[in-house]
Formats: structure tokens, C-alpha cells, sequence
């Protein structure tokens, strides 16, 4: 009645894994705190903790916060990479808190975190999320279409939906952008994020509105800006080709092909 | 304190409260509140896909979603709302489709469709392919999808205000009490219509699914009020959540051909379930996986879990179905599941119960009348569409069905209502509230008390519970309770002041965690996602109705539980036995 039992052997890597807690680690989280109601500013503070190294940052951040100072400030929610509220600098790289191991990041000396840059600090990790909402907004971040609806749905090859899978993905977290040396010098500047959910539409072959998101990226603060340093592509948590997703749209600006 | 004033306020945006919005700003004046920013939603968690018998890939119509809908709901299912939901599915899917939502697709271009546990053809038959998907990202897509049209429409939103008070005057909604995360300002909102669309309570279980963020307010300040908790002791289990971290791993896996296998790798399901196997529904799975492990046959070490396994399916075939959860696996395990089966157990999941409401999302003070001006939609509600046991992807039908009910409803109400005067001092007790925890000099701490909340909570109400386990869950509960009263906190300012709102909502964590225990204890059962081995059958002469359950206050100001029932609407299907 029963399947056969599996072929493959145990791997190496599910031993590991089902192993439960390896050996704790110390684990030192150097931490820039800022907090404008008691100092005007900011300040690191390390934290020492005993870890699992294959817990996340987000865990060691619970913990400190849980166990050792409750004022330690910074946004989380789903906890494993998908909601997009903790995205922050972990030794000076931007990742999502939820999606970085312990032991991917050198446990054995100081974890430095900061909050993400070029956007406002309010407190400790929290950064002023509202220019970044409105880069997006401003790229009308919806399906433009005119004429009639159809009764069923718009008909999309498997091939046309594919073309713009990747930009789909995009969690709104604002490692892309705040990694983007241009945006820390020109907050005018659109940033990568809202360019990633322009071209989610521009190349959706359903929408009738790509004239007129090329023509706002066209703008002095638009696309032209990016001087394709590729730091959004490696911030990217949800593995976007962001680099890639903007020289598509600065391709489509010139051959208006889409 | 600053007041505002709206016709329609939603609180909450996730699923539930932006498809709300989307037909309440197009009709009345509307502000949402949320005390995150809305695509921080746990909707954008959901994976599988969401049901609708389209009919693009085989044979399929509503009535037989229906059906599976009532009996995956262990016959608690109020027909009448889930015709409406299994009827209304195939324009909510097409609503979407429209407004932008990427689904994957077929070869002819039209919404794709795969199987999923408990939905199959004419009433029992086989699995049908009815899950309408975008790979394994389908709530991601439909959160995206609703906030793009929310930009679309203006939708005015409160970002990280948190909702702590419903105000009533005379039975009447006349607004809510919110508190602003940036500056700790309390901020009154008069409104004619209020939505309430905050979301599940999965929180009080250590192993979960459910973010951070869900901690049942809704619910729970409703409650206090007066209002009732429907059926409150159904909560689900997913079979499939990564060992010990809890974390999502889709139904949507096994509908692509993904086995449960325990450790002599067995595809045990075949004994439970000879017709659906690993696409039973979720309560009859995590069920199984429990006797496999608690009968020596978990695999691992200690023998305390099973495996997902993919192992057989292509590559590509993982690659385009399931490219999140096979990456879950890779950063969180550190496996390859190409090659490796995934460690996984059952993960605390949804709740089932909720805010009762009709199917127009108005919510009931008691079995049969309503609160004017007052609606809820999405997993803080109760339709009751998922009876004792929800299907997979009919939480996002749900949102979106009665979202958009509830928003349509609570604008209509709002053009034709008046507001309603606000209480004097409206704010006194969220200030009391407020200020309690953040001058209290108590000794207790949040997350040590949380801690024990979630223990007591996996150990003794999890997949099987029996009298003894609930009323030591009970007991813990109520010391926990006691002890709530002397919680402090370290933060005392008013920025950004986090700290103060996780003592919050451990508040509301322990009150609706009473209640589960409570409507647990009473209900001498099994059925759906409750099982109670010291009764181990379905009682549908004594327990076909569903679980009021009230917040009494004495005059010391003591609370307790009240427990009232309320009939099962059962329209075109008489109970029968459930075998999948």
C-alpha cells in the first residue's frame, strides 16, 4: 500500500539541519541607537548574547529587546523575508534582518546594524518611510488599461507574463534604494524601488499606460540618474536583477519598445 | 488629542481592509488605519492561491466548491455565506485579474489553476484543479495588486496608528480610539461606519505562522466592549510549517505533487486519507502527522517531526511553482530540497472564529441583531465560512468576497446614516491604558510572560487537546493574567515606543487565549480543527451550533466568560460522516 521509501540517502546539509541548536555562540550585536528624545545624537551600544549561529538577526534583535532593553526600536512582522519591514544596514551591507543568518554574517566579531541610509533616522533602525512611498507613487504603480473590460480575464501568453516576473517580486523594503549611492546624494532622485515597480507595468503586456511612466522616468530625476553601481541588484533580499530591470527602461525610453 | 472625523473608517490594511477601501473611498470619505505599513500585511504571506471555479483547466462550478467548502468546514460551515463565497469567488478573481494581479497562466493565456487540499470534483470524487495562483507568491500578489489600487484611487491611509478602542453610544458605532506609533498622540476618529479588518490572533502559539504583528486586537477590543467571539476554539494547524521556526511552507506543494513522508519513508497519508492523501484537508493532516510522531515514526533525532518531500518533482517544475518555499528551505534550513526532503511539523496557522457577522460583514452583539454602523471583514471576522475547519485558499477568497462586501456595505450605511455623538471623553480609557504601562513600576516582563503564554498554549490547545490539558491551560492563563497586571515596561517615551505596544498586545493575546481555552473546554467534541481525544467524535445533536462566547464585568471590576451558542445555517447539506 505504502510508496517506496525515498532513494536519497541523508545529505550532509539535513543531518545538519535536523540536528536541532548547534553550540551557542556569543554573539555581539554593535548597534547605532538614536533616539532624539533623550540625545541629540547618535550612539553605538554593543550587546553581547548567547546565540544559536543559525538564528537570524531579527532573533538576536528580539533578544536584546526581550531581555535586555526594551527601548531598542526598529519594525518587523512576518519575520521571514516577505512583508519588508526590516530592512536595515548589518555590517554595512542592507539585507532584511529576517533573512540573515547569524553565521552568515562573521559572528565572531562585532555585528555592526544601522538603520538603511538616505531616508530620514526617527529612531534607532526606524527610518522615515514617506519619500520612499511617494517615488513609488509617482510612477503610477498600477494597470493602466483603456477601452472596454473584457467579461473573463485579459488573456496573457505564459511567455508575456514571464517578462516581467522578476520586478514583480518586489517587497517595498527600500534595500535597493538606500543602497543607491545616487539617492543618498539626491533624494529627488526616483531610486531603484519605484523604478522596479515602474517596469513591472511597462513591460506587463496588459497595460496601455508605459508612455506616460517613461515619460515621468524621463525626468531629470528619473532613470537617467542610475550610475549602474549595482549596489541595488546585491541589496535586493528577493534576488531582483534591479540593475538590470532599470537599463530595460532606460532601453525602452530610447526605442519606445516595450 | 486630536479628533477627526470620516464617514467610513477601516482599520486594518491588509487583504481585507484594502479591498475594503478600494469600494468605500469610491463611495463615501474614508480613512484607513493601520498600525503597519499596508503591504507589511501578513496576507502578503499567503502562498497557494485562491479558489474559484473557473473552470479554465477541467470541469468545475460553485456548487461543488461549495460542498467542499461545508464539509472542510466539518459541517460549522453557514451555508448560506458560503454559496455567496464559492458563487462570488469567480468574479473575485476576475476583479483582480483586472485590476492587474500577474496569475500565472495556461498555454491558451488564461488564469492557471492547480490543485489544493479538501477542493474536489462533484462532491468528493477526485482532486480538481480549482487554486487560481501567481507561483507560490499569490498573496504577495494580491496584497501588491490591492495597494497599487488604493495608490490608484487615493486611498487615504493612517500609517502605524494603532487602533485600541471601539466607541459606542447607545448600541451605535460612533467611532474608534487610535494611538500614533510616531509621537504617542491619541487620536479620536468619528465615524458613522467603522470596518473592522486587523487580521488573525496566531500569536499565542510558540510555533506559528502568523507574523509578529498578529495579535488579535481586533478582537479583542471588540470584546471588551461587549460584543461576542464566534467560535473562537477553532484554530488551525498547517501541516506544513518549517520545524520549529513554523514558517509557511504552501499546501500549494502537495497540490503540485509534494508527499508527506515520516522517517521509514512512507507516504503515510495513503492510511488517513486513501482518496485525497497529502491533499486532505489541513485538520485531518496535521492530525496524521501527530499520531505518526507521537507513535515513534517522526523523523530526526528526536523524532518530533516529518518530511515534505519534493524530492521527485523536476527541478524546473520547483523553479516556477514554488521558487519562494524551496528558497525558505535553502536560507532557513540550509537544505537543498531538489535533493533533500524538508523537515517540517504542523504550524498554528488561522483562526477560524472571530467577530461574528452576516454576510452583508455587519457584526452581531448577539445571535440574531447587529451593531449599527459597525462591520468586519477578513480573519478578525466570522462569517462563518470555515466552519470548524477553513480550506485551503479560501482565506483569500474570503478577504476579498466579504472585504468588498463589508466596504460596500459600510459606505452605503455611512451616506444615509448620521454621526453619532462620541461618548464624553472619548479617549479616557486608551489614555488609562497608555499611561498604566507606561508608568507602571511593576516587576513583571512582556516577553517572559508572552513566553509562557505560548508554551502553555503549544503544550496543552495545540492539534489535540483534552479536558485535562485545557483547564491546565487554563489555569496557566489565568496566572498569567495576574500577573499581566504587574507588567512594566523600559520605554517611557513617545517616539516610536514599540516596547509599550508589545505590552499592548500581550494584553489582547491573553484575553482572546482564555477565551480559545474556554470555548475549548465547553465544547465535549471533535470536529474540524479541534479535537478533544476525550471525545474523540462529532456531536451534532449536542455541538452543531456555533460558540458565543461574552466578556462578563462584575462590579469589582472582575471578568469572566460567558458562553451562549448559536445555530448552524444549513441550507442545501445535511452532516454526514468526513472522510477524505
Amino acid at each position: 500500500m505504502s510508496a517506496p521509501t525515498m532513494d536519497a540517502p541523508h545529505s550532509a546539509a539535513l543531518d545538519a539541519a535536523e540536528n536541532g541548536a548547534s553550540q551557542l555562540i556569543t554573539v555581539t550585536l554593535r548597534i547605532r541607537r538614536f533616539n532624539p528624545e533623550e540625545h541629540p545624537d547618535p550612539v553605538w551600544v554593543d550587546y553581547q548574547l548567547l546565540m544559536d549561529p543559525k538564528e537570524r538577526v531579527l532573533d538576536a534583535l528580539n533578544k536584546v529587546k526581550w531581555e535586555q532593553d526594551g527601548t531598542l526600536t526598529y519594525r518587523r512582522s512576518c519575520a521571514h523575508g516577505i512583508c519588508g519591514s526590516d530592512a536595515m544596514r548589518i555590517n554595512g551591507r542592507n539585507r532584511l534582518a529576517c533573512k540573515t543568518l547569524l553565521k552568515d554574517v562573521n559572528p565572531e566579531k562585532p555585528i555592526t546594524i544601522e538603520a538603511i541610509k538616505g531616508l530620514t533616522v526617527l529612531k534607532d533602525l526606524v527610518v522615515d518611510m514617506d519619500p520612499f512611498f511617494q517615488a513609488y507613487k509617482d510612477v503610477m504603480p498600477f494597470l493602466i488599461t483603456k477601452g472596454n473590460e473584457p467579461t473573463r480575464e485579459r488573456l496573457q501568453s505564459a511567455e508575456d507574463r514571464e517578462r516581467f516576473d522578476d520586478t514583480t517580486k518586489c517587497i517595498l523594503c527600500a534595500a535597493c534604494t538606500s543602497s543607491c549611492p545616487v539617492f543618498w546624494n539626491d533624494g529627488q532622485y526616483f531610486g531603484p524601488a519605484a523604478i522596479v515597480n515602474a517596469h513591472r507595468f511597462i513591460f506587463d503586456s496588459r497595460d496601455e499606460g508605459a508612455e506616460q511612466r517613461l515619460e515621468i522616468l524621463n525626468d531629470r530625476e528619473g532613470v537617467w540618474r542610475c550610475r549602474t553601481t549595482f549596489n541595488c541588484s546585491e541589496a535586493c533580499p528577493r534576488g531582483i536583477e534591479v540593475t538590470k530591470a532599470i537599463q530595460e527602461v532606460k532601453r525602452a525610453l530610447v526605442t519606445r519598445r516595450f | 488629542m486630536q479628533i477627526h472625523q470620516y464617514d467610513t473608517v477601516i482599520v486594518g490594511a491588509g487583504g481585507a481592509g484594502m479591498r475594503a477601501a478600494i469600494e468605500s473611498t469610491k463611495r463615501s470619505r474614508t480613512a484607513v488605519l493601520t498600525k503597519l505599513y499596508p503591504t507589511r500585511s501578513h496576507t502578503g504571506a499567503a502562498q497557494g492561491g485562491m479558489c474559484a471555479a473557473l473552470a479554465n483547466v477541467e470541469e468545475d462550478n460553485w456548487e461543488w466548491h461549495t460542498f467542499d467548502t461545508v464539509k472542510g468546514g466539518d459541517y460549522l460551515v453557514d451555508q448560506d455565506a458560503a454559496e455567496i463565497m464559492c458563487k462570488e469567488a469567480i468574479d473575485a478573481v476576475l476583479d483582480l485579474e483586472k485590476m492587474g494581479l500577474p496569475f500565472s497562466r495556461t498555454e491558451a493565456g488564461r488564469i492557471d489553476q492547480r490543485r489544493f487540499g479538501g477542493h474536489t470534483r462533484n462532491h468528493g470524487e477526485a482532486a480538481v484543479r480549482r487554486s487560481c495562483y501567481a507561483a507560490d507568491r499569490t498573496g504577495h500578489m494580491i496584497l501588491q495588486t490591492l495597494f497599487q489600487n488604493c495608490v490608484k484611487e487615493g486611498v487615504e491611509f493612517f500609517n502605524e496608528f494603532y487602533v485600541l478602542d471601539l466607541l459606542l453610544n447607545e448600541g451605535k458605532t460612533a467611532g474608534v480610539v487610535a494611538y500614533e506609533l510616531a509621537t504617542g498622540e491619541i487620536h479620536v476618529f468619528q465615524a458613522k461606519a467603522v470596518v473592522f479588518a486587523s487580521g488573525g490572533t496566531g500569536k499565542f502559539y510558540k510555533v506559528t505562522s502568523n507574523a509578529h504583528t498578529l495579535t488579535g486586537d481586533g478582537q479583542a477590543l471588540v470584546y471588551r466592549r461587549g460584543l461576542p467571539l464566534e467560535d473562537m476554539e477553532f484554530f488551525q494547524f498547517h501541516p506544513t510549517g518549517i520545524w520549529r521556526m513554523g514558517i509557511l511552507l504552501t499546501e500549494g506543494a502537495r497540490g503540485e505533487g509534494g508527499i508527506l513522508r515520516n522517517k521509514d519513508g512512507e507516504r503515510f497519508m495513503e492510511r488517513y486519507a486513501p482518496v485525497m492523501k497529502d491533499l486532505a484537508s489541513r485538520d485531518v493532516c496535521s492530525r496524521a502527522i501527530y499520531t505518526e510522531i507521537r507513535e515513534g515514526r517522526g523523523c530526526g533525532p528526536d523524532g518530533d517531526h516529518v518530511y515534505l518531500d519534493l524530492t521527485h518533482l523536476p527541478p524546473e517544475q520547483l523553479d516556477a511553482k514554488l521558487p519562494d518555499i524551496t528558497e525558505f528551505a535553502r536560507t532557513y534550513l540550509g537544505i537543498e530540497p531538489y535533493t533533500d526532503p524538508i523537515p517540517i511539523q504542523p504550524t498554528a496557522h488561522y483562526a477560524m472564529g472571530g467577530i461574528p457577522t452576516n454576510v452583508e460583514g455587519e457584526v452581531l452583539r448577539n445571535n440574531t441583531d447587529i451593531v449599527p454602523g459597525l462591520y468586519a471583514a477578513g480573519e478578525v471576522a466570522c462569517v462563518s465560512v470555515h466552519g470548524a475547519n477553513r480550506l485551503g485558499t479560501n482565506s483569500l477568497l474570503d478577504i476579498n468576497v466579504f472585504g468588498r462586501r463589508a466596504g460596500i456595505a459600510a459606505a452605503d450605511y455611512a451616506n444615509k446614516a448620521d454621526f453619532v455623538p462620541l461618548p464624553a471623553n472619548p479617549a479616557e480609557k486608551v489614555q488609562a491604558l497608555v499611561d498604566g504601562l507606561r508608568e507602571s513600576a511593576g516587576t513583571e516582563s512582556v516577553a517572559q510572560i508572552r513566553k509562557e503564554l505560548q508554551e502553555t498554549m503549544d503544550v496543552n490547545a495545540m492539534v489535540y487537546r483534552t479536558g485535562a490539558t485545557l483547564k491546565q491551560a487554563r489555569e496557566d492563563i489565568a496566572a498569567l493574567r495576574e500577573r499581566y497586571k504587574n507588567v512594566a515596561i523600559q520605554d517611557k517615551g513617545f517616539r516610536y515606543n514599540t516596547d509599550l505596544l508589545e505590552a499592548v498586545e500581550l494584553g489582547n493575546l491573553l484575553d482572546l487565549a482564555e477565551v480559545l481555552v474556554v470555548s475549548a473546554l465547553a465544547r465535549e467534541e471533535s470536529r474540524g480543527g479541534h479535537f478533544r481525544e476525550d471525545f474523540p467524535t462529532r456531536d451534532d445533536v449536542k455541538f452543531m451550533q456555533h460558540t458565543m462566547a461574552y466578556q462578563e464585568v462584575a462590579e469589582d471590576g472582575t471578568t469572566s466568560i460567558r458562553l451562549d451558542y448559536k445555530p448552524v445555517v444549513t441550507t442545501r447539506y445535511q452532516p454526514m460522516e468526513r472522510k477524505y
